[in-house]
């Protein structure tokens, strides 16, 4: 009984240590997506560089693409642009753009500028596709499956880390 | 000096309210629809400032999702509907107040286990408390109690504390 007086405290001290370690290692901005092995909200969009033609997710059926939520006023974006350049060139997985509450003609220079490392782009204009997405930090990226099925979702900027860890392997996993 | 602060802090007052006032989005026809807004708003969170309401925050998506609550109110969907809509893009996290299931059941319960496991805490060392100093007096021989009693006696009061 008498260690019952220190040992219960302590335990109650070292679960709550235990909490506070893991949630250091967690961001809070991160909220796990909905989204997640269901459907990828269908759209119909005009796209960037070809206003009179629409870019609609069903024509991406049967193969694996991503996903990129982008605009040329995200300055995050800029961090990540790189790295799809690199994807891109590498030709491992077709990349398609939403160019999220963007003016088109900003959407076009910026891609000038910087370089396009999409197949295509679509114009979100009023962001409700977005919306659909569940997008609210840009950039942010998903992974979609030949079925048309939502497998991962990046919010904020790709890095190097999480494409090597996650998003590739699992991309290769999806293309066999 | 204090008027002129005070004078400076009614500017800023004037110019933060004109600031708001621009940024109010279009009034919507009837009372009863704002109503069902202003309180929906209010139980919605924006997902950019997290721990403002859709009400409160500024934030650009914010106002989109206001634009998308209010269409979908204005299309006669119900609270649940709209709340449903909003739970199957952004989670169960835009809602305040978060859904009662197996993955939340901590968070709702939690509070309640504390209490509990409090107040059956504190009735335990009460009642060990109560065992130890209020229980029946054991007798004793009586050599013993005379001893005691010439002890008690002789001792002087007994000092504070």
């Amino acid at each position: 009984m008498k260690s019952a007086r220190w040992s219960i405290p302590l335990a109650i001290f070292v679960v709550l240590m235990a909490f506070l370690y893991i949630g250091l290692y967690r961001d809070p901005r991160e909220v796990p997506s909905p989204l997640i092995d269901k459907p990828a909200p269908a759209f119909a969009l005009s796209q960037l560089h070809d206003p009179e033609r629409k870019l609609t997710n069903a024509d991406l059926k049967g193969k694996v693409w991503l996903l990129n939520v982008w605009a040329s006023w995200c300055a995050s974006c800029r961090d990540e642009h790189p790295l799809l350049m690199q994807l891109a060139a590498a030709n491992a997985v077709p990349i398609y753009g939403l160019d999220y509450k963007d003016k088109p003609d900003a959407g076009r220079a910026w891609l000038a500028q910087n370089g396009n490392p999409y197949t295509a782009s679509a114009v979100d204009l009023d962001g409700r596709v977005g919306i659909d997405y569940g997008v609210y930090g840009v950039p942010e990226t998903f992974v979609i499956d030949k079925q048309g099925i939502v497998r991962y979702k990046q919010i904020g900027p790709l890095t190097l880390d999480s494409l090597q860890r996650k998003i590739m392997p699992l991309i290769k996993d999806l293309q066999k | 000096m204090s008027r002129l602060l005070g004078r400076a802090f009614g500017l800023l007052f004037a110019l933060a309210f004109a600031a708001n006032a621009t940024k109010m989005d279009a009034p919507a026809e009837g009372n009863a629809l704002e109503l069902r807004m202003k309180k929906l708003e209010t139980e919605l969170r924006c997902l950019v400032c997290q721990n403002q309401t859709l009400a409160d925050s500024n934030a650009e998506l914010a106002s989109d999702l206001r634009r998308e609550v209010r269409s979908l109110a204005e299309a006669g969907k119900s609270d649940d509907e709209i709340k449903e809509y909003l739970v199957a893009r952004y989670g169960d996290f835009v809602l305040y107040n978060p859904p009662v299931k197996a993955t939340t059941l901590l968070l709702w319960a939690g509070p309640f286990v504390l209490l509990g496991g409090g107040a059956v805490l504190w009735w335990m060392i009460l009642r060990r408390r109560g065992r130890a100093s209020s229980g029946p007096v054991p007798a004793t021989d009586p050599d013993v109690e005379l001893r005691a009693r010439a002890l008690l006696e002789r001792a002087e009061p007994p000092p504070a504390g």
